[in-house]
This record gives C-alpha cells, sequence and structure tokens, in this order.
C-alpha cells in the first residue's frame, strides 16, 4: 500500500470517531491521551446503544428470548476475544473490570495458595502500579519476595540483568508488553524463552501492548495475558484476563457468587467450568458487547496496518518533539510504541498540561501510575503524549505549537 | 485576545510566576514546632510545612520544602508570607477562607486579615482541576497546626 494511501485511510478513521469533532477553548480538540484511555468509534458506541435499546436482559439466566439474544452477544464477544489474541478456546478467557482486576486475581488466585516464604516475584523497573501493588500485596501475605529487574537510561529492561535475578526461588515474572510511561516495547519473547527454560510461568501486562501490537498469546507463549477494553477503544470497565487452560483449571474462584457455581446447597458449592467459575455476579454485559464491537473495527482495518500506520507517526512525533529547545525526552528505548513522555525546560508538567489544554491540546501529566519508574529517572513526573490510529501529524504539529507557547508564559 | 487568553494570563499572573521562581521561606526550619507533610495524590507532588508556634500562640516562622507546579509552589510561598506573625486561631481561620474562596463552598474572608495579596490565586477558580494545587499547601498547614500525623492530602 502507498504511503498515500495509508494517509487517506488514516483520515478516514479519524471520523470514525465522534468525540474528536469538537472544538476545546476555541481549537479543535486534539487527543493525544490514548494511552490513559483511547477513545470510542462510532460503531462501539452504537453497538452499546442497540443492545441496551434492543436486547438487555441478564445473561446464562433466562429461557426467554431476550436473556438468550443477551447470552449470544455477550458470549459472541468472548469469541471474537479467543479470535483476536488467537487463544486456544473460550475456556481460557476470562472477562474482567480491567488489566487492574485481571492481575489481582492471578496473585490472589494463582499465586497466594501456592507461594511460600522466601519465594520471589520477579518484576521490572517500568512497571505500571497495576502491576506492582497486586504483587507487593500477596507477597506481605505469603513472605514472599518481590524482585524488581533494572531499567538502564534508555528506559529499557536490561534483559541479562533481569535473566541473572532469575533463581530456584523465582516463583512468576511479570512484565509489561508496553510500558505506559515510557513507551519502551519489552523483549517479552526472549523472558518467556527463559522463564519456560526454569519452569517459570510469565504474567505479561498487556494494557498498551494489544491497542498496538498484534498479539498471538500462543506464538508468545506466556502463561497469563492480561489487557484492558478501553485502551483499545472499547468501552470502560472491561477487560480480559488470558490464561493458559491447565493453569487455570487448577486455581480456585477468587470471588464467589452467582453465576460462577453449578450447584449450591449449605454444605458444600461445585463451581462451574471455566472460564464462568472467574466471573461471579452480573457482568458488564454492554461493556463487553462494545469490546466486542471494538475488536471488529480494528480488524477490519488490520492490527498490522495501524502498527505500521502508529510507528510512523511515533517517529514523526519523536523527530519533532527533538527540534523544541529546552525539551528532554524521557524513554528513548530502541523499541517503543505510541507513546513519548518529555519534560520541557523547568515547567512542572501540570503547568504544562494546563497550559496545552487551553490550546485544545489534551496530554497526560504526571507520574502515570508508575511512580518507581519517574523515580529511576530521578523526577516526580513528565508530560506524556499518547497517539492512536485517528491521530495525525497535524496533531503533532499541534502539540509543538502549544509547547512553544507555554514556554511564552513561563519565559 | 480571547477569553481563553486572558484565563490563562489570570492564572500565571506576575506575582504567581514570581513567587513559582523564587518561593519565600522555601527550606526547613530547624525548631519547627509543628509540621504536616501535604500530597496530591493525583500528581504524586509533595510538601512538607514547618511552623514554629511561639509561646502566646503567635506563628513565629513558617517553612515549606519540597517540589511541586507553578500553582502549588507559589500558593505555599505566598501563605508562608501571610501566616507569618499570626495567631494560630487566624491562621486557621485562612487556611478555612482560602480553601472556601477558590472552591466557592463558603466566605471566602477572614475578619481582621487583609488576604488582598492572596487575590493573585483567584485565577485558578477558572481551572477546576488546579484547585488542589493552590489548596495544597493549606491543607498541609491546617494539618500541622492540629497535630495530625497522618499526611494532608488534597483529596
Amino acid at each position: 500500500m502507498s504511503a498515500v494511501a495509508q494517509v487517506a485511510s488514516a483520515a478516514d478513521w479519524r471520523d470514525d470517531f465522534p468525540v474528536l469533532d469538537q472544538s476545546m477553548h476555541g481549537h479543535s480538540l486534539v487527543y493525544l491521551d490514548s494511552a490513559a484511555s483511547a477513545q470510542q468509534p462510532a460503531a462501539v458506541i452504537d453497538a452499546v446503544a442497540r443492545y441496551q435499546r434492543e436486547d438487555h436482559a441478564n445473561v446464562h439466566r433466562g429461557v426467554y428470548t431476550l436473556s438468550h439474544r443477551a447470552t449470544e452477544a455477550y458470549e459472541g464477544a468472548r469469541d471474537k476475544i479467543v479470535d483476536f489474541i488467537n487463544a486456544n478456546s473460550r475456556n481460557e478467557i476470562v472477562l474482567t473490570s480491567g488489566t487492574t482486576e485481571s492481575i489481582n486475581l492471578i496473585a490472589q488466585s494463582f499465586c497466594r495458595p501456592r507461594l511460600r516464604a522466601g519465594d520471589k516475584i520477579l518484576i521490572t523497573h517500568l512497571e505500571h502500579h497495576a502491576n506492582i501493588v497486586p504483587w507487593q500485596m500477596v507477597c506481605g501475605q505469603t513472605g514472599a519476595e518481590l524482585v524488581v529487574a533494572p531499567i538502564n537510561d534508555r528506559g529499557e529492561v536490561e534483559l541479562e540483568k533481569m535473566l541473572d535475578l532469575i533463581d530456584d526461588r523465582t516463583f512468576l515474572i511479570a512484565v509489561a508488553h508496553v510500558s505506559n510511561a515510557l513507551g519502551t516495547v519489552c523483549p517479552v519473547r526472549e523472558i518467556v524463552e527463559h522463564a519456560k527454560a526454569h519452569g517459570i510461568p510469565v504474567v505479561v501486562d498487556g494494557a498498551q501492548g494489544v491497542p498496538h501490537l498484534d498479539i498471538d498469546v500462543q506464538e508468545l507463549g506466556c502463561d497469563f495475558y492480561a489487557f484492558s477494553g478501553h485502551k483499545m477503544f472499547g468501552p470502560t470497565g472491561t477487560g480480559v484476563l488470558y490464561g493458559r487452560e491447565a493453569l487455570l483449571e487448577d486455581m480456585p474462584p477468587w470471588q464467589g457468587g452467582g453465576d460462577m457455581i453449578l450447584e449450591v446447597s449449605f454444605d458444600k458449592t461445585i463451581y462451574n467450568e471455566l472460564p464462568y467459575k472467574f466471573e461471579a455476579g452480573t457482568p458488564n454485559i454492554s461493556g463487553v458487547i462494545g469490546l466486542g464491537a471494538a475488536i471488529d473495527y480494528l480488524q477490519a482495518i488490520g492490527m498490522q496496518r495501524i502498527a505500521a500506520y502508529e510507528h510512523e507517526l511515533h517517529d514523526y512525533m519523536v523527530g519533532e518533539l527533538r527540534k523544541v529547545e529546552g525539551i528532554r525526552l524521557i524513554g528513548e528505548a530502541r523499541e517503543k510504541a505510541s507513546v513519548q513522555s518529555f519534560l520541557l525546560g523547568d515547567i512542572h508538567s501540570h503547568d504544562l498540561g494546563t497550559i496545552l489544554d487551553h490550546q485544545g491540546v489534551a496530554i497526560r501529566t504526571g507520574h502515570h501510575c508508575a511512580m518507581p519508574a519517574m523515580q529511576r529517572f530521578g523526577i516526580s513526573g513528565t508530560s506524556r503524549a499518547s497517539v492512536a490510529l485517528y491521530n495525525n501529524r497535524d496533531d503533532i504539529d499541534r502539540l509543538v505549537v502549544a509547547l512553544e507557547k507555554a514556554k511564552e508564559v513561563f519565559a | 485576545m480571547t477569553r481563553d487568553d486572558t484565563d490563562m494570563q489570570d492564572l500565571y499572573r506576575e506575582l504567581i510566576l514570581d513567587h513559582s521562581r523564587s518561593p519565600r521561606h522555601f527550606g526547613k526550619l530547624e525548631n519547627a514546632t509543628h509540621t504536616a507533610d501535604g500530597i496530591n495524590p493525583l500528581c504524586g507532588d509533595k510538601l512538607k510545612v514547618y511552623v514554629r508556634v511561639g509561646t502566646y500562640g503567635d506563628i513565629e516562622s513558617a517553612y515549606f520544602e519540597g517540589s511541586g507546579c507553578a500553582i502549588s509552589v507559589a500558593s505555599a510561598s505566598l501563605m508562608t508570607d501571610t501566616v507569618t506573625g499570626l495567631q494560630v486561631d487566624k491562621a486557621e481561620a485562612c487556611c478555612e477562607g482560602i480553601t472556601n474562596r477558590l472552591t466557592d463552598r463558603g466566605p471566602g474572608e477572614v475578619p481582621g486579615i487583609d488576604l488582598q495579596k492572596l487575590r493573585a490565586l483567584d485565577g485558578v477558580r477558572q481551572f477546576p482541576a488546579r484547585v488542589k494545587c493552590a489548596t495544597l499547601a493549606w491543607h498541609a498547614l491546617q494539618a500541622a497546626l492540629s497535630n495530625e500525623t497522618a499526611p494532608a492530602t488534597t483529596e
């Protein structure tokens, strides 16, 4: 496909997102915070609305037609997820409220019953709090130890040093696929390969991976892969835990309630089968249906095509930001996706965020729920611009103009 | 000039920029009688406020240290200027008054105290997401004066 054709289709993609068609403080909105939450295409919004208007009932329960339709739509979304990440079966797809719940589920259901004092959980220095705190909690409950692999000045995981930290007490490795704060694409494949040699399960925090990379969990070889719907143009409050069936099979439920049982008496409860034993209570039915619509949307364009477009735009963004006098880029890994953190002179990121907002440019400012990563660079936070398929070069140019304006305010 | 430009200039007034660049009473107060941390969990910014209260219940000295945005540092700096020399109850009333004024929640004046200089902070009222930056130091001062051990937060 020619570059011209790609640019033309990117313009079309932008039109698919109604929220972008508005003015903000007298300027057209430039949304550069998709790493925090991506906008939803009309196809997702409409799918949710259509379900609410026409098909809503509780799932897995009613014998009436409406409930059957809701169940079909909800379970249909699960099938789409199986296909989207190339899982083996529906049994491997647990629907959660997001990456955070997915990781907590692993910590409490997989780790807690098995961990013994002195065992180790290995993570890296660039993790999001959602891939730190659940492990700290289960370490506190069991006497296990959290071990942190270093990152270098570019924000890359130092693979050799990480592998050196593996020993016979390493129980589990948990690593981000893509760092939300630094944009680093982590060497997950290599980590999995070494972990397998030692029989250590690997959890991948894929919250930032799924929106930007073509994910094949079987090819990746990880044991668990966690991600969120709202980072991939779906509704908030939806998420997925992929787990290898043999592991999920052996894990106890982590929440009890309706829908996760086969039979309940006061003496004994027989738990439901996979994946339902991990899905207590009425789920986020409309959200999951919206997530299914988001997958349809992404697959219609093609993940590889999206990745190529975003990669080109990311490189343009980094190139343009480098030209801004007084800028310091944070996160310069050789392999990156979508995200660029930076500091501008001695302007605090919150001041910068406010000034940019008033020029219609929305970026994330602060610690990005990755305080240890910030501490690694000796800073309390950064400004972060992240691109998605609906952004274009004009957005980046507007960002740069807004940064120059901020310098004027603080001149 | 658009309304938005005016708002922006109103937020980053010369006095605010001056206090953020050269904060007054910045550093650790060695013989403080009261201290407290203020944390803004939104951005992770942290300020520490030090106060020395004299025998007659007056604030002999107020200092702060830490890092923050222009608004939070300028507000802390203006605060130390304002409360130095005040009786503790008057300083507490100032904390309440300034918080009220920035959030429109109650009377923003304190009888007998001239808060004129603090009007420089009024621009923040047009920026709801930033009000907590401006109130952080004042929350910390309140916590310090009431001997609270847990850090004050903006939440």
